[in-house]
């Protein structure tokens, strides 16, 4: 690793974090259920989502340590069942789609735009109490004895066969969908109207654009789960409905309107994941995201195309060859932004400054698997492969290399990169390189014999296996050990961080966002007045201009 | 910017415009904040838009495959009590509007004359569509709770129906599709009633602060979005109306 870092910290032995900040603002357990503050309601929903990563985390665990033998050696099918079925409902609806929008997106996207707050500061609030309500419903539904139908909730299975938790598992899905259209609404909102003077739209950081893509997708494809869910349920109550082909349903219709939201729920995942990595790539290259336009469009693109490629899930239920051309050639379309973005991020790296601070190693990584999540998803696109791969462990590895090698990687890129601003001091460097590492060998380890799997024929959702597929689970089960410890090592040091770290200053990394050029940790109102925007998105040498007349200033 | 690194880590300058108490803090004029909390609620309207199109196309699906037993499930409703509730609910969009209009013309007795006709139409609306579920439930017509297929399997049994429509008798497996019928019947309306409940409760809420004059002294967003909500409300019943009352007349 290179010695050469941007990291410039203010003198430690005079240093002091503020004492006005909006963490010591107000103090007492109501002045943080009631509060309004956006980076409050973001810090919420940091330890909310955090604690259901970890069990979401540990159900992944249960899930390889049954994998290690071809028998169904620790629990039994129908366990089994219910265990990859909760791993799944709760690391997408509870961790993957609110990680960065919540969490990230709320205590970043108010200053971003050069706002006091996001638009509706109670909406906010709302939506992590139901966020906090599905949640406790989800954890019922654990503790009730689980539910078997895997995330998807497949009709009839989820309507007529099962006689699980159905009810509760999908009231819990609906009521965090309304936490995640609220989120949703409130950045469309807040990017439409709350904007500091100055800050036109092309002066946005790539942040900004890529939330604002995912809002869109939760504001439209939500609603449409939410129905979905309102008539499994009452199908199930009343035994007579729309989807179960025993009563004159159509399951297909269930399909639809299942990934109608359900597709776009991807990319709800993944956009502001993209968001992360423009920030940190031009912040450790020193240099303008390249194509800064076309990265801007190519998210819009990818809210757009999101809503026409969603009987690509579909290719194998039996919908016509017709139907599923055109969705295949809309599939391959959606490559085409992706494509845009890592050209345009590795063309900023080039004759960049570049530098290796953590938030860039897992950018990094990010870059990486989420381009082999994204080649393998052409290869599922295109119907001849897919209904060879599909329902195999070639599925399973290309969304865990999008969801947790992109997102997971860039959640935790973002995470260490405002982790300066959010708290006021320093994680360990080393250290949290070292995790940076960890976490991209066991990633790799765990999944990419999946992808071997998967072409070989291994179907997914058994719990046992032919003996002759036992090594590469041996080795994925292994991979997911150094993974956990992966996540493991942030969850430490940053807590450690919350009191020993070294005192960060205004501006660690030299970037150039509006949230970087006010305190650390900022005020509730996040800017002693309200900024006014004079310069483009990522321009460096204004950042240098504004420095040596402080400088100047000072003396 | 600039000048906040100076100052950041100094004490807040708390710069205190003129304003009036109604602007929340975090907005700069009275003008952004109506813009924006009105631009989200159509956002919101938005999100009903798709909420409702999922029944709505589950809805269509179903009728083009079972059209016998949607069209003989309908006359099983009362067009009467449809048209009347049609009736209802406009003359309540029109006095919403009434009501928005006086907050901003600032007439608190207007006002409050306008919230309480809307609510005691939103009521009878809601009385009507009682006594039409009521009914269902005396002719079994309950699917999964209480459901008879004789009024489609042998149509001239229920007299009152027979005799305006003289409906043939349906194949047994149509018949028992007319359940399907009435299941997304009841999702439709128990959806649309659910609305509505919803925005009577909000409308009690404007009614007691509309009686301290919170909505007469300049400060008419909230009355106005919930406007747009109650119009909306009422839109959703001008599609349902035609589609589950009036299969077989256009």
């Amino acid at each position: 690793m290179s010695a050469a870092t941007i990291v410039t910290l203010p003198d430690q032995s005079t240093a002091r974090i503020p004492k006005m900040n909006f963490l010591t603002k107000e103090n007492g357990l109501l002045s943080w259920l009631l509060t309004g503050d956006h980076k409050r309601i973001a810090t919420l929903y940091l330890i909310s989502i955090t604690f259901f990563f970890f069990i979401g985390g540990a159900l992944a665990g249960l899930i390889r340590l049954e994998l290690l033998t071809p028998q169904t050696s620790l629990m039994a099918a129908d366990t089994y069942n219910k265990v990859f079925s909760m791993h799944g409902l709760i690391m997408v609806f509870f961790f993957l789609v609110p990680s960065v929008p919540a969490t990230i997106g709320n205590f970043v996207v108010p200053m971003m735009v050069g706002a006091k707050d996001l638009a509706l500061p109670k909406i906010n609030l709302l939506s992590w109490y139901l966020y906090v309500l599905g949640g406790c419903m989800m954890i019922y539904t654990m503790a009730a004895g689980g539910v078997d139908t895997g995330w998807t909730f497949t009709t009839p299975l989820s309507t007529h066969y099962l006689n699980t938790n159905v009810a509760s598992a999908a009231t819990a899905v609906f009521i965090a969908g309304f936490s995640s259209i609220f989120t949703g609404l409130n950045f469309i909102v807040t990017i439409h109207k709350m904007r500091c003077p100055g800050m036109t739209w092309f002066r946005l950081p790539l942040f900004i654009w890529s939330n604002y893509a995912a809002s869109i997708l939760m504001v439209l494809g939500t609603p449409v789960l939410a129905i979905v869910l309102v008539l499994v349920v009452l199908e199930r109550t009343v035994h007579i409905g729309v989807f179960d082909p025993a009563y004159g349903g159509d399951p297909i219709l269930f399909q639809h309107l299942f990934w109608f939201y359900s597709h776009p729920a991807v990319y709800i995942m993944i956009l502001p994941g993209f968001g992360v990595i423009s920030e940190v790539i031009s912040t450790f290259s020193r240099k303008r995201v390249f194509g800064y336009t076309a990265v801007a469009f190519s998210s819009v693109a990818i809210a757009v195309f999101a809503f026409f490629v969603w009987a690509h899930h579909m290719f194998i239920m039996g919908i016509s060859n017709y139907s599923a051309i055109v969705f295949s050639l809309m599939t391959m379309l959606v490559a085409v932004p992706s494509a845009i973005k890592i050209f345009n991020w590795a063309f900023t790296l080039y004759k960049g400054s570049i530098t290796f601070e953590t938030p860039m190693l897992y950018a990094f990584g990010f870059m990486g698997l989420f381009t082999i999540g994204g080649m393998t998803g052409v290869f599922l696109g295109s119907t001849g492969t897919d209904i060879q791969l599909t329902e195999t462990y070639f599925i399973v590895a290309h969304f865990h290399f999008v969801m947790v090698g992109g997102m997971l990687m860039s959640f935790l890129s973002g995470i260490h990169f405002w982790w300066p601003k959010w708290t006021g001091r320093m994680y360990p460097e080393k250290l949290s390189q070292l995790a940076a590492l960890t976490t991209f060998i066991g990633f790799n380890l765990t999944f990419f014999p999946q992808f071997i799997l998967g072409t070989l024929g291994m179907p997914r959702r058994y719990a046992a296996y032919p003996p002759e597929f036992q090594a590469l689970n041996v080795f994925s089960t292994a991979g997911a050990t150094v993974l956990g410890v992966g996540y493991l090592l942030p969850i430490l040091y940053l807590t450690w961080s919350l009191k020993y770290g070294a005192i960060a200053g205004d501006n660690p990394w030299q970037a150039t966002g509006l949230e970087w050029q006010t305190q650390s940790p900022p005020l509730t109102e996040n800017f002693p007045e309200i900024p006014i925007m004079d310069h483009e998105a990522y321009d460096y040498e204004w950042l240098e201009k504004q420095q040596q007349k402080e400088v100047a200033s000072v003396g | 910017m600039s000048d906040s690194t100076a100052t950041a880590n100094g004490a807040v300058a708390e710069v205190h415009h003129e304003h009036p108490s109604y602007q929340r803090h975090h907005f700069e004029s009275v003008e952004q904040q109506f813009d924006t909390t009105n631009f989200a609620m159509w956002l919101f309207l938005l999100t009903e838009v798709m909420f409702f199109g999922g029944l709505f196309t589950s809805y269509l699906i179903m009728r083009n495959w079972y059209y016998p037993a949607f069209v003989e499930g309908s006359h099983q409703l009362s067009i009467f009590w449809g048209t009347a509730n049609t009736a209802v609910l406009l003359c309540s969009s029109f006095t919403m509007a009434m009501a928005v209009w006086s907050a901003e013309v600032r007439r608190k007795g207007m006002l409050l004359l306008f919230l309480g006709l809307t609510f005691v139409l939103g009521i009878g609306f809601l009385g009507i569509k009682g006594i039409e579920w009521h009914e269902k439930w005396e002719k079994s017509h309950v699917p999964g709770l209480r459901y008879s297929e004789a009024s489609f399997l042998n149509p001239a049994s229920d007299k009152e129906v027979y005799k305006e429509y003289h409906d043939k008798p349906l194949a047994p497996d149509m018949a028992a599709k007319t359940e399907q019928y009435f299941f997304l019947y009841f999702a439709l309306t128990g959806m649309h009633a659910l609305h509505m409940v919803i925005g009577v409760g909000i409308l009690i809420f404007i009614m007691v602060r509309a009686k301290s004059g919170a909505y007469t002294s300049g400060h008419v967003t909230f009355v106005e979005n919930f406007g747009l909500y109650w119009h909306f409300v009422d839109i959703i019943w001008i599609f349902l109306y035609p589609l589950l009352y009036l299969i077989s007349r256009y």
